[in-house]
């Protein structure tokens, strides 16, 4: 328990993933399943920034390919971030309301 | 004191790596916990800042100096300003009490548990008698770490990324425009 | 007793930082003083705007408290402390109490990786000028909390304002420091670093100052640095968001007492700050004007006189003003007051004379006297120039240092990479 292993940090993104999907699963609010959806990016980061540490061991200093790797995500995760909050300005502003389960102008 | 940077193998690991260890990530389970469970959005997305700056201490203990430099810069200072400044433009106040959970969050809990379970039969697997993630055997320091990512990133005969780099700013602009043309009153 | 000053001198010798050698005790000694050194600066910079500002509009200034009102920044604290706390009735009180607290924390935590000298700073992180930038960013937080929470329009709008300006100017800083991490770069290894002692030494190896590098790009780089961090701390001439004309006070307006002096505290703080990125990245850090040209010993010994000389200087405007003092019974605390104050600088000039202090503390006056400069100038800018109009600070962020960013950007790489460009076009053209 005492000596932090690549295991620990797994572990700890395996919580932050299943926290993140509880909450895309379960909330109604928009802005409160985009900042789950940071939590799963931010989980699967912790992953390979871990995995990139266990590869440096085994293949030298210069094998960093999990941290190029995590800093590219969290790119991504800013223009994703961007454009789902432009697209709820944008249905916020139809309808008036944050809710995901009202937006069902195309239920028959 | 590590010579050349490195951590030789089966020494005691310093002491204060599994405290800081487990408090951050004490803060970082805490925080998502309240991220997903706030009634006030403006509270979430202070629970969120907490977990994602602990990550980036976390990433320093991973010997990652830049990705966490880059989490605080991007991650802390950039997007959560961003749904800062998103959650004050809608109105919160009529959200707050509306009901939080939606109809089907039994089916949520069911399918998340059953993700639950999958990691953990994966955790506890040994392939061979070994385990499935052996722990590293050296870490090396972090006094060369931004220039090593360039060499990758950059470098004419090691670099390997300089095409994912490209296509990475090729999207970033094609999200501001696309944030832009969504967000205006009149396209 | 004989170990203690062995463990004092075995710290003292060496060649890194307390966070470089791992040494927890000397990094919490270094993080005690720097936050000592802080506060004194901060209470400084109060007397001294004050009295500067009031020099400068042909006026006196706090006269009454101490001698020449030097008291009158423990009087403010005084009075800030023993204020009644208000919270406004709607207002969310849990986030109404963090938001002072996270400008504060991203205000001081900067300072981890400010370089004093080439061993004196508290660690230096392979990031160094990364992780500055990165957690003063984090201060727009706090404001933007702080408008939200205070559930009242002027503080929401100055919130909004505050945080889209010092949003747009992080970017015109973050292009001018990555044209001076290109600068750093041209060594034989050809690796620059982010790191400050680093980039420091960069410019003692290149035997130039980064600011008269490739004139005039480096010039140009420090002047936009310079603009933008006067409107990345909201200082004037960009202090719309917390013109008293204008919106009150800004996302300050409903906190009082000791939680608007906590926000006074960071405001200052990230000055500082800011002013020792721009001396790090373009005025040598700590190093004495011509390191490499005047290096005889005659010449080492003149420039590290000059943190002593400046102190006596100091000690001798001290006795000169209590020289001038009304010969009034009322009068005769003060003057004692100031004779007194004055006696203490000139002690401490006098110890800068020892050889052993004189040359450990030689970097960090260097250090300091370039960030009093700019101190000085803030101050400066406040006294004579009128506030931006928002639309026109945005105009400035965006549509003139951006662009002008950029193309000093470009500029800067092709100069620095003129030799392997022109052999690249050489080869071509052969071909």
């Amino acid at each position: 328990m005492l000596h932090i292993t690549t295991l620990h940090y797994l572990v700890l993104g395996a919580a932050l993933f299943l926290l993140g999907v509880i909450g895309v699963l379960t909330r109604r609010n928009v802005v409160i399943v985009l900042m789950s959806i940071e939590l799963i990016l931010n989980a699967v980061n912790l992953n390979l920034v871990a995995f990139s540490r266990y590869w440096q061991g085994i293949h030298g200093p210069t094998a960093l390919h999990g941290q190029v790797f995590a800093i590219f995500v969290i790119t991504d995760a800013a223009a994703e971030a961007a454009v789902g909050l432009g697209i709820l300005i944008a249905f916020f502003r139809n309808k008036e309301t944050v809710n995901v389960d009202e937006v069902n102008l195309l239920k028959w | 004191m590590n010579p050349a940077g490195m951590i030789p193998a089966g020494t005691n690991p310093p002491v204060a790596t599994p405290f800081f260890f487990y408090l951050l990530a004490a803060i970082m389970v805490i925080g998502g916990v309240m991220v997903i469970t706030r009634k006030n959005a403006v509270h979430s997305a202070m629970a969120l800042i907490t977990t994602l700056l602990a990550q980036a201490a976390l990433y320093l203990m991973l010997y990652a100096p830049f990705v966490a430099g880059v989490q605080i810069i991007l991650y802390a200072g950039g997007i959560m300003v961003l749904f800062l400044f998103v959650i004050m433009l809608i109105s919160v106040e009529r959200a707050e009490k509306e009901r939080q959970f939606n109809k089907q969050w039994p089916v949520g809990i069911v399918a998340a548990a059953a993700l639950g379970g999958l990691f953990i039969a994966v955790y506890t697997t040994t392939t061979k008698g070994r385990a499935l993630f052996p722990e590293g055997r050296m870490t090396y320091g972090e006094t060369q770490n931004t220039q090593q990512i360039a060499a990758l990133l950059f470098d004419r005969t090691a670099g390997q990324y300089m095409f994912a780099f490209e296509i990475a700013s090729l999207l970033l602009l094609v999200a501001i425009i696309g944030a832009v043309v969504m967000a205006k009153k009149r396209i | 007793m004989h170990a203690l000053m062995q463990y004092i001198q075995s710290y003292l010798d060496s060649d890194k930082t307390p966070g470089g050698a791992g040494n927890i005790f000397w990094a919490t000694v270094y993080i005690l003083l720097v936050f000592a050194g802080l506060s004194v600066a901060v209470i400084a910079m109060n007397w001294l705007e004050r009295k500067i500002l009031a020099h400068m509009q042909v006026r006196l200034g706090p006269m009454r408290v101490g001698p020449h009102g030097l008291l009158q920044p423990i009087a403010d604290a005084i009075k800030l402390l023993l204020k009644e706390d208000i919270i406004p009735a709607e207002a969310d009180a849990v986030v109404f109490w963090i938001a002072p607290f996270i400008v504060v924390l991203a205000a001081f935590t900067v300072f981890v990786v400010v370089p004093f000298g080439p061993t004196h700073a508290i660690t230096d992180m392979n990031i160094g000028i990364l992780f500055m930038l990165g957690v003063s960013s984090l201060s727009v937080l706090g404001i933007v909390t702080a408008g939200w929470a205070s559930n009242s329009h002027y503080p929401l709008i100055g919130a909004l304002r505050s945080s889209a300006q010092m949003v747009s100017y992080e970017v015109a800083m973050g292009l001018a420091v990555v044209s001076v991490i290109l600068m750093t770069s041209l060594n034989d290894q050809s690796t620059g670093t982010l790191s400050m002692i680093g980039i420091v030494q960069a410019q003692l190896a290149q035997q130039e100052w980064f600011i008269f590098k490739f004139f005039p790009l480096g010039l140009i780089g420090f002047g936009i640095f310079a603009i933008a961090m006067v409107a990345e701390t909201n200082r004037a001439p960009f202090d719309l968001p917390e013109a008293e004309s204008e919106l009150t006070a800004g996302f300050h307006t409903e906190y009082s007492g000791f939680r608007w002096s906590l926000f006074f505290l960071a405001e200052y703080s990230a000055m500082i700050a800011v002013s020792s990125i721009a001396v790090t990245l373009w005025l040598g850090g700590w190093l004495r004007p011509f390191p490499n040209l005047l290096v005889a010993p005659p010449w080492d010994l003149v420039f590290s006189l000059f943190p002593a000389i400046t102190f006596l200087l100091l000690a001798a405007m001290c006795f000169y003003n209590t020289a001038r003092m009304p010969k009034h019974p009322l009068f005769k605390v003060q003057t004692i007051g100031l004779a007194g104050f004055g006696v203490v600088l000139g002690l401490i000039g006098l110890i800068l004379f020892l050889p052993a202090v004189r040359l450990r503390v030689n970097d960090i006056f260097w250090f300091s006297a370039k960030v009093a400069g700019f101190m000085y100038l803030y101050i400066w800018y406040r006294g004579t120039f009128p506030r931006y109009r928002f639309d026109q600070l945005m105009k400035v962020g965006w549509k003139v240092l951006l662009p002008t960013g950029l193309a000093l950007l470009v500029l800067t790489a092709f100069v620095g990479m003129r030799t392997e460009l022109w052999a690249e076009l050489q080869g071509v053209w052969r071909r």
